[in-house]
């Protein structure tokens, strides 16, 4: 791309970001806030108790830009603090979630792979499963979660078979679609040389079907990160899903942004992540 | 039966404690006009007592010989406690009973879980990874007869944490329309439906002519949930827990109509429960424990008290609430979302003592609204999860007064201006 064209979308996306903030401003601009109505005002002692005098002045409803940025500054003070499990700060609850993705996503990609290239090479198999696993792929995390709770009967266990059960179909689909895809002479060409079959797994079918894996990893793991914030905010007792809700609990929007952007900054990090190692198995016939 | 001479036998004793100190540090004083019949009717504890009034009133001088057996302490099996909470007012006994240091006190160590909700506390205790849990009042009950729940599971309420302090929060629109006639086609939310909300919301609409099943829609919602719809307008109101039903007011989504208080003065709201199980295999484990909520259950009752705790239970590990909210519904001293400044202080209360006639109008509700099928012999149910015996006998063993209205298991209560009587329950045809 020219330098030309890179400079205007850099422009773009500052005029994107800044006309959000400006929108955003105007939207929780605060107003002098009266009871809706025609209910009464009140005396002094009330409006002191509904937190409307100066010194309890208390951000209702949906905070300003500033209000926001001051109170992720607080909350990003102490990111690691830990006053038992009630009160630990963002950054355990980050680490807690990222360590159950990892658990279940991990689970999902031992399973999956090697599943997915027994379906790859026997069609037979492929189509044995197939209604299966296309009745069992659509199925939304939460959809999971009560089946789980009661049978996992573990809150911990639950939250790790949501991941798993969720990212196992997109590796599992492209594994199998990578495994298919790939040329019949270059099998043929093994085969002919007399390759055994670890070689030939190692040498052949995995670099060649390593792009559709990666992919398919890619996309479990976006579903992942969507799942374990959900199964979190309904049994979690840590993790960030946990601390959206805990945080709504005090209707504190403003740290529920706080958490919505951290996820969604944490989840592009897993993803830029795997189109590293994505760009790494890529190969040009 | 050695236990119901033992009883008797203490009760006697404390009750003379009590009039010797006149009652001025009884923390529970707020007692005495919540019961609106002193009667006492024991089930022979009244014959009993008198023939052992002489041995009672000689241990005065030697407590531990009243006390006898039954309460002398075990030694702690399971020290080390995850107990669960759901972050509401109702659960400040126990909060207390983490911050005051009472469990503690009692070798305990116990850590608190936050939970998300009424049916996860349910399955985390019945799947043993609670040991104890904050429960709605109507929960042992529900859960001993196995009702919402996948099997029959015994679940004891060991101590009740609180009375009163839950309200009828209803959106500012309805700020004339305070009639509950009037209401027909609402949509009214609830914590659970095996809470004191969901049952006192429909007995308050039936007084007023309403089938809650029928003219009216409950709908189970998370409290946090209860106030974002209600400024939203998905819903009409809340019977909620606090400091819920003052954050609408602070919020300006709502407004209270009425306090639960003045629908029935001393109703119970939430107990501290343990599986039956759990009792038998940790008896000196689930008696500390109990010790600690009864400690923590007087600290709250007393009115000096409740500034601290408002403080404690602000605080992000436990309710995660403005202090100025949670202190308006623990003093009474509160905006009423109409511009008004009201005061009561019979708002909210805290008492540990699950008496069996507080069981005996849940069930008799269970069975009033369809949750209930079968016939139970209520009373005998009652007096089988609502341990109030061991209450008092705790209570007695660490010298704390005992109200006079405790001695009674069976008191009369009003509610919503009609008496109720436990030992002949109304039967509901339905």
């Amino acid at each position: 791309m020219p330098v030309q064209e890179r400079r205007l979308s850099l422009f773009l996306s500052l005029a994107v970001l800044c006309c959000g903030l400006l929108l955003w401003q105007y939207a929780t601009h605060p107003t002098v806030s009266h009871s809706p109505y025609g209910i009464p005002e009140g005396n002094a002692e009330y409006q002191r108790l509904m937190g409307r005098d100066a010194a309890t002045a208390h951000a209702s409803g949906f905070p300003t830009p500033a209000e926001f940025v001051r109170s992720a500054m607080d909350e990003l003070r102490a990111p690691l603090r830990d006053n038992g499990p009630g009160d630990r700060g963002i950054g355990w609850q980050l680490g807690a979630s990222l360590l159950r993705v990892a658990v279940g996503y991990g689970l999902a990609v031992l399973v999956a792979v090697p599943l997915g290239f027994a379906f790859g090479l026997h069609p037979v198999l492929q189509r044995a499963f197939n209604p299966f696993v296309q009745i069992l792929r659509p199925i939304s995390p939460l959809a999971w979660m009560p089946v789980a709770l009661y049978t996992i009967r573990n809150a911990e266990g639950c939250g790790i078979f949501v991941i798993f059960i969720c990212s196992l179909w997109p590796i599992l689909l492209n594994t199998s679609f990578g495994v298919t895809t790939i040329r019949r002479e270059w099998l043929n060409v093994a085969r002919t040389l007399e390759v055994r079959w670890p070689q030939r797994l190692g040498l052949v079918l995995l670099p060649a079907a390593a792009p559709a894996i990666v992919t398919g990893m890619r996309i479990g793991l976006g579903v992942a990160w969507l799942a374990i914030v959900a199964a979190e905010m309904l049994v979690g007792s840590s993790g960030i899903g946990y601390f959206v809700w805990n945080q709504w609990n005090n209707l504190s929007l403003s740290n529920v942004i706080l958490a919505i952007l951290l996820i969604g900054a944490t989840g592009m990090l897993l993803d830029s992540v795997l189109a590293l190692v994505q760009r790494s198995v890529r190969y040009a016939e | 039966m050695r236990d119901d001479i033992c009883f008797s036998g203490g009760h006697l004793f404390r009750a003379s404690s009590v009039t010797d100190g006149t009652g001025a540090a009884c923390a529970c004083g707020a007692h005495g006009p919540i019961m609106t019949g002193g009667r006492r009717r024991f089930i022979g504890g009244l014959a009993a007592g008198a023939v052992f009034a002489g041995g009672g009133m000689g241990a005065l001088a030697d407590p531990p010989a009243i006390i006898g057996g039954s309460t002398a302490r075990v030694p702690v099996e399971r020290p080390d406690l995850a107990i669960g909470f759901v972050p509401i007012s109702c659960a400040a006994p126990l909060i207390m009973a983490m911050a005051k240091g009472f469990f503690r006190q009692e070798g305990l160590n116990v850590q608190l879980h936050k939970t998300a909700g009424w049916a996860l506390i349910r399955d985390r205790l019945l799947d043993g990874s609670l040991d104890g849990s904050h429960l709605l009042s109507p929960m042992p009950l529900s859960l001993s007869l196995g009702l919402g729940s996948h099997a029959i599971q015994p679940v004891r309420a060991l101590t009740m944490q609180n009375i009163n302090g839950q309200a009828l929060t209803m959106a500012l629109k309805h700020w004339k329309n305070r009639d509950p006639r009037q209401w027909k086609g609402m949509t009214f939310a609830i914590p659970f439906e095996f809470s004191m909300h969901n049952l006192l919301l429909r007995a308050y609409l039936a007084q007023y002519g309403l089938d809650p099943d029928r003219d009216v829609s409950l709908r189970v919602t998370a409290p946090p949930d209860m106030v974002a719809n209600l400024r939203a307008g998905n819903i009409d109101g809340f019977l909620g827990p606090e400091p819920f039903n003052q954050r609408a007011v602070y919020e300006q989504a709502g407004f209270l109509h009425v306090l639960s208080a003045d629908l029935w003065d001393g109703h119970p709201c939430c107990a501290f429960g343990v599986t039956a199980a759990f009792m038998a295999q940790y008896p000196g484990t689930y008696r500390a424990m109990q010790r600690a909520m009864i400690r923590a259950a007087y600290f709250m009752q007393d009115p000096a008290n409740r500034l601290e705790a408002a403080r404690i239970m602000a605080q992000p590990a436990y309710l995660n609430q403005p202090e100025i909210v949670i202190r308006q519904s623990l003093t009474g001293h509160y905006a009423d979302g109409l511009g008004m400044v009201r005061d009561n202080p019979r708002r909210a209360g805290f008492s540990p003592y699950p008496y069996p006639s507080m069981a005996v109008w849940i069930l008799s509700q269970f069975s009033r609204w369809g949750y209930l099928k079968d016939a139970v012999p209520c009373q005998d149910m009652a007096q089988q999860v609502f341990l109030i015996d061991e209450v008092r006998r705790q209570v007695a063993d660490m010298g704390l007064p005992l109200p006079a209205a405790a001695r009674n298991d069976w008191p009369d209560y009003a509610i919503m201006g009609r008496a109720f009587d436990p030992l002949h329950p109304p039967s509901y045809s339905r």
